[in-house]
């Protein structure tokens, strides 16, 4: 049995416990032995991206720790396993950390890269339906270079059609702090985003990342659109 | 004028930018227009991939040898008769290059298009000693004629719209025309060709040295690079330090990247190659040439974490591909050098006393990055802006300051996280309605202004799972 530890991300922790329950049911129905080390907390991207390096080290050693004893990590977000998958090369020449923090981002993935690419699982045999859109989020493809996975299992699931959004790869607006610091650019951004979906006239707006859907769905929930938004996690366990 | 543009506030600017439905739609197509073109004659070269590892490299090695390639560009500069003066400050190099001017009595100066000569501010300064300057690349002399700064590296006008041209053509010029580029641009040809003819002296930038012939390289698409290098008697050469290639050979790949990734043609109209002053016998080019190296800063960043950023070869794919610089425009940098690469390299030269907000102007969406043809990591070099602003300048707001370092108290206790996971709901109570946030408090604030915010769960997952491991003792 493989066995994975969930790293929840604190959004879903906090925002959207009902991902984390999808993730931890989807890799059990791969027959995965999930745990959740519960001395996890937030990855430390939103000090790290505002330039608070020593802060967010901090929460970095913090998630390490949490993690010693994992064999795999997987978590139901491109932008946060693409900030552990950086923790080497944060601690570069810490001798304490450095070995410790290359160990930990070799066990991280995110969750359709670990379905697609370790459990080799194209077709996880859910049971949705409805015309859907994919926003693929920044730091999933650019950063972890995570591009087809979630799409393969989005195509395979029999009642999904999947509709392509316009200018797909245009970012959200969200950027952690930029979103609060950036505020009037950010929504501009979202806005875009957001006529773009509607162009595609689908049901569902489909993402690998909740706070991009966060900023997209608060915005489209200001236009008073009802667009459903949903973590692709929700979907891969729609039985 | 120099590397600021104007004097008004950041957030201001941005607010201009946003509220400008002309620049938007214009900055908007033509991003499109750009970065189709370039994506598809990066197609044409095979795998991008390792072309953009060969341009990076050929920018590394000459970056960490640049002594070595200024020496020799200067000593086969001056073989060939040519004159070349190392500029270490913007003042220098406005100083000299004046003093050409004055010692040649001249009245006229055509220029070719130049970012380093709008970095120093060249033109105000020769304008004040009574010379007359005449932009002659369209984009230019459409800005000059409007006194208007540029708002893009590749494309100076970009955001006006052929309608705004043709208006700043009839009020300052008299044109009586319809906005049709076509005739826009021929009446543009036809008032610039007497300015060639009567010009003293021919003002261009360099796209890159050819360090082992002493060659100056003018990518252009007008032919304005041609006629400013070849009618007057004098030509002057104004370049960054860093835009400098050993050989031929890689001047060959550096021109092949950027052609794509600026304009997404194989080659532009016209690729210039000059090298040295006219000779016995020859009918035409400058009998006087004058290389301007310019470091205005360069040299501070060499060595540094942010050496990559004097890779860039003035593309401005990053640009074309910034979802920041679409909603904003390029003046909302306050820079002459906008967008990703702009918000990287402005703070270097000018200081971030000016320039603090630009690090911030991106959300880090990595665009830029994956599209510079030389690798530069735009998106990284600006955490690294911000890490400066935090430690070094000591600008970041106090508030900020609190809240992060809360943040790295909280994100290291487990015990204060998991407190959070059970507070944060009844903390948000106040404001929240129907399991959303719309009227949020402090830096919420400028979220819900537009968007609404999710209230936090009634059970936050952890302890959801407390409960399921229960279920299942």
């Amino acid at each position: 049995m493989m066995k994975v530890s969930l790293f929840i991300t604190c959004l879903c922790d906090m925002f959207h416990p009902n991902i984390g329950k999808d993730t931890v049911e989807v890799l059990e129905r791969f027959g995965c032995d999930v745990d959740f080390p519960e001395a996890q907390t937030c990855c430390g991207q939103p000090a790290f991206n505002s330039g608070y390096l020593r802060q967010s080290k901090k929460a970095m050693k913090q998630m390490i720790r949490s993690f010693e004893h994992a064999h795999y990590i997987v978590g139901p977000s491109g932008s946060c396993v693409s900030m552990l998958k950086e923790y080497p090369q944060i601690f570069v020449g810490d001798k304490e950390w450095e070995e410790k923090a290359k160990e930990f981002a070799e066990k991280v993935y995110e969750l359709t890269q670990f379905l697609v690419d370790v459990l080799k699982v194209t077709n996880v045999g859910s049971n949705f339906k409805g015309t859907v859109t994919y926003h693929p989020s920044c730091h999933m493809t650019r950063i972890l270079g995570v591009k087809d996975a979630p799409v393969i299992l989005l195509q395979n699931i029999k009642g999904v059609d999947l509709i392509e959004l316009p200018k797909k790869e245009n970012c959200c607006g969200f950027g952690g702090t930029f979103a609060i610091k950036n505020a009037a650019i950010s929504s501009e951004m979202a806005a875009e985003k957001s006529q773009h979906i509607s162009e595609t006239k689908a049901e569902y707006l489909v993402g690998g990342d909740m706070a991009c859907l966060m900023n997209i769905g608060g915005m489209m929930s200001r236009e008073g659109k009802n667009v459903k938004v949903i973590h692709i996690a929700e979907i891969l366990n729609c039985r | 004028m120099g590397i600021q543009i104007g004097k008004k506030t950041y957030t201001n600017r941005v607010k201009s930018g946003i509220e400008d439905p002309f620049m938007r739609q214009a900055v908007s197509s033509a991003q499109e227009r750009l970065k189709d073109g370039r994506i598809q004659s990066e197609k044409g070269l095979g795998n991008w991939e390792e072309w953009r590892s060969l341009g990076e490299e050929i920018r590394r090695h000459t970056l960490d040898n640049l002594d070595y390639y200024l020496e020799q560009l200067s000593e086969q500069v001056e073989k060939r008769g040519g004159n070349v003066f190392f500029a270490r400050t913007a003042d220098e190099a406005n100083h000299y290059i004046n003093r050409i001017i004055q010692e040649k009595n001249g009245k006229k100066v055509v220029k070719a298009k130049s970012m380093v000569t709008e970095e120093i501010g060249l033109n105000d300064v020769l304008e004040k000693e009574g010379v007359e300057v005449v932009e002659t690349d369209l984009g230019e002399w459409i800005l000059q004629l409007d006194d208007d700064p540029p708002s893009h590296i590749v494309a100076p006008a970009l955001h006006k719209d052929r309608e705004r041209i043709r208006e700043v053509f009839a009020d300052k010029k008299g044109y009586l025309g319809t906005n049709h580029p076509e005739e826009l641009t021929q009446f543009a040809r036809e008032q610039l060709r007497k300015d060639f003819l009567s010009a003293d002296i021919g003002i261009t930038g360099c796209n890159f040295a050819v360090a082992e012939s002493g060659t100056i390289t003018l990518v252009t698409n007008e032919g304005n690079g041609r006629l400013t290098t070849s009618l007057p008697d004098t030509h002057i050469a104004v370049m960054g330090m860093e835009r400098i290639v050993p050989t031929w050979e890689e001047l060959d790949i550096l021109v092949s990247l950027l052609t794509r990734a600026a304009v997404g043609q194989k080659l532009t109209s016209y690729i210039t190659s000059i090298t040295g002053t006219r000779l016995k016998g020859e009918i035409d080019g400058p009998s006087e040439f004058h290389l301007v190296i310019v470091d205005n800063g360069r040299s501070n960043i060499l060595g540094t974490e942010f050496q990559s950023a004097l890779h860039c070869i003035r593309c401005a794919a990053c640009i074309n591909v910034c979802p920041v610089y679409r909603h904003i425009g390029g003046h909302a940098y306050g820079s002459i050098y906008p967008g990703p690469i702009g918000a990287v390299i402005t703070p270097l030269l000018d200081g971030y006393e000016d320039h603090h907000e630009l690090p911030y102007a991106s959300s880090l969406c990595a665009a830029c990055t994956e599209a510079c043809p030389v690798k530069i990591p735009l998106h990284e070099l600006l955490i690294r802006h911000r890490e400066i602003i935090v430690e070094k300048e000591d600008q970041a707001p106090i508030s900020e300051k609190i809240i992060m370092n809360s943040f790295a108290k909280w994100a290291s206790t487990p015990a204060a996280y998991k407190l959070s996971t059970k507070i944060a709901r009844p903390l948000l109570k106040p404001w929240s309605k129907e399991e959303k946030v719309t009227n949020g408090p402090g830096p919420l604030k400028g979220w819900t202004d537009s968007r609404d915010f999710p209230t936090p769960s009634k059970q936050s997952f952890r302890s959801w799972y407390k409960t399921r491991q229960k279920g299942s003792d």
